[in-house]
């Protein structure tokens, strides 16, 4: 399995009616490998991950994740999901169960994972990100850096070999930043494979092997973070990188 | 506090006096409110139903529907929302089904099933007891009505919340039955309980297709003693039996409201 890359994607179009919103995106993501995608809002990162998360379908073009062609007819979308964990903005926790129940139900009810595995599961790993004690809460009494970290050990609680992060950080207060962040770089130290649009342009140069700039649907520049970030090719890319810096985010 | 008492002991006692020095004042007083009437027509009296034991039937009525119509109702609105082409057909029946039964006035669904199905002869079907097509006739109704509520509230949870539960791996059912349902209930339970309300009171027209409830009971005491007592006695208990449960909807509408501002604080 190790030979294919984690992720592949192919000439991938997408557009909502008129509107084209992917353009020929080609992409290749290999395990262990953390690749950021920066570019202005409506450039088309969160349809790209949710493209891959089969959330949305391609209009044409292949995504392919561990050799496996996900874009094709007939391919069980739930059986794919559980191998691709997806994080989004706004948390979008159960309101109506504890942490704990957030954690373990994706376990019990499409892994059929026992309820005490699962359980024990989701403790180790609310330990791990020091949320243990909020376990038996509702998420509803969490801050919005506590609640985001229970999305993303809810989405490593389903052991995934993908995680896509969808700009993680962008509904928290600026100090609640800080948190989160910690969370996704220990997950890239431990070798997970990611896959994360992100405003975050210090933590993008931090934390990836690579970084891609998309603009209007299509990826127009990519490369290590030090070449991205200090001598970028393309113009529009010194010119959304300028206007960061302007804005004191860089 | 003291403005409201004020107004309220006013506004009872205008009405006390209008009743009172009303030129029919005492016959009324005998007709409707006579103490041995009242009581003889609630204990039951000489070959005259007692309306209480009556009301046990409205009692068994409203709970075997209610248990019913939660169920019924709850496929329809579930129907209704499966997407996809192959399942037009079921949607179709579904909306169908809400728009017919809606519209159609339950005395008269109650006079087609009641005497239209045992008119049909089909074996057993057709020769159930009459207070059986009275909860079918409820219970069909009913479900139309409480289908829309659940409808409500299903599309009231944010379609993130689903999305979330799909991208865990869960599928499309797993997602609507524990993450998307239990939400979608917990906000529905008022109008839920106000359409109950409704339930318990329409209970009564069952007895047009002749079985002896409370307001059956109360015309027919009526009808040989001359009195209007009965009526009183059975508008009473349905009375009592419904209070409780409007001041429980109360209640739980007041702490869905709470919840909602700590929600929005934090």
């Amino acid at each position: 399995m190790n030979e294919h890359p984690a992720l592949l994607l192919e000439g991938v179009y997408k557009s909502f009616g008129e509107n084209q919103v992917l353009k020929g995106i080609d992409l290749i993501v290999e395990p262990h490998e953390v690749v950021c995608l920066i570019g202005a809002s409506g450039s088309g990162k969160s349809t790209l991950l949710r493209c891959v998360n089969l959330v949305e379908q391609v209009d044409s073009g292949r995504i392919v994740v561990e050799g496996e062609d996900i874009t094709s007819k007939g391919v069980d979308a739930n059986r794919i999901r559980r191998r691709i964990g997806i994080v989004y903005q706004s948390f979008n926790l159960f309101p109506h169960m504890t942490v704990l129940r957030n954690i373990t139900l994706a376990p019990r009810e499409a892994l059929k994972t026992d309820r005490a595995e699962a359980e024990r599961n989701a403790r180790a790993l609310l330990e791990r990100f020091g949320l243990l004690e909020k376990q038996d809460e509702y998420p509803d009494r969490l801050s919005g850096g506590q609640q985001q970290r229970v999305a993303i050990v809810r989405a490593l609680a389903m052991r995934p070999h993908l995680m896509l992060l969808d700009e993680v950080t962008s509904a928290l207060d600026p100090e609640l930043v800080a948190e989160v962040l910690a969370v996704i770089k220990e997950l890239a130290h431990e070798g997970m494979t990611m896959l994360i649009a992100t405003h975050e342009m210090g933590f993008a140069r931090d934390i990836a092997d690579r970084v891609c700039f998309l603009e209007a649907g299509q990826i127009l520049e990519e490369g290590p973070p030090e070449r991205i970030f200090t001598a970028p090719e393309h113009p529009r890319t010194r010119q959304f990188l300028g206007r960061i810096i302007e804005a004191g985010r860089l | 506090m003291l403005v409201s008492s004020a107004s309220t002991v006013l506004f009872f006692a205008i009405i006390a006096v209008v009743v009172v020095f009303a030129p029919g004042s005492g016959v009324v007083a005998e007709r409707f409110f006579s103490p041995s009437h009242l009581w003889q027509s609630l204990v039951g009296s000489g070959g005259n139903p007692s309306v209480l034991g009556a009301f046990l039937l409205n009692v068994k009525i409203f709970t075997v529907s209610e248990v019913f119509i939660l169920i019924l109702a709850l496929v329809i609105a579930v129907v209704r929302g499966i997407p996809g082409p192959v399942f037009f057909p079921f949607r179709l029946v579904a909306v169908a089904y809400t728009d017919l039964f809606r519209g159609v006035p339950l005395i008269l669904v109650l006079y087609m099933i009641g005497f239209g199905v045992p008119g049909l002869d089909l074996g057993f079907i057709s020769y159930l007891p009459d207070v059986t097509y009275g909860v079918i006739s409820l219970v069909l109704v009913y479900s139309a009505y409480v289908a829309e509520v659940y409808r409500a509230g299903i599309e009231s949870v944010h379609e993130s919340q689903n999305a979330a539960a799909r991208s865990l791996g869960l599928s499309r059912w797993q997602s609507l039955r524990f993450v998307v349902l239990p939400q979608a209930i917990r906000r529905v339970i008022p109008p839920l309980l106000n359409d109950f309300i409704g339930l318990q009171k329409d209970t009564a027209l069952v007895s047009v297709l002749g079985s002896i409830e409370a307001a059956r009971a109360a015309q027919i005491y009526s009808a040989s003693e001359f009195n209007y007592a009965s009526y009183v006695v059975a508008a009473l208990l349905f009375v009592l039996i419904t209070i409780p449960l409007a001041r429980f909807t109360d209640r739980l509408i007041a702490r869905d409201k709470r919840r909602r501002e700590a929600g929005a604080l934090a």
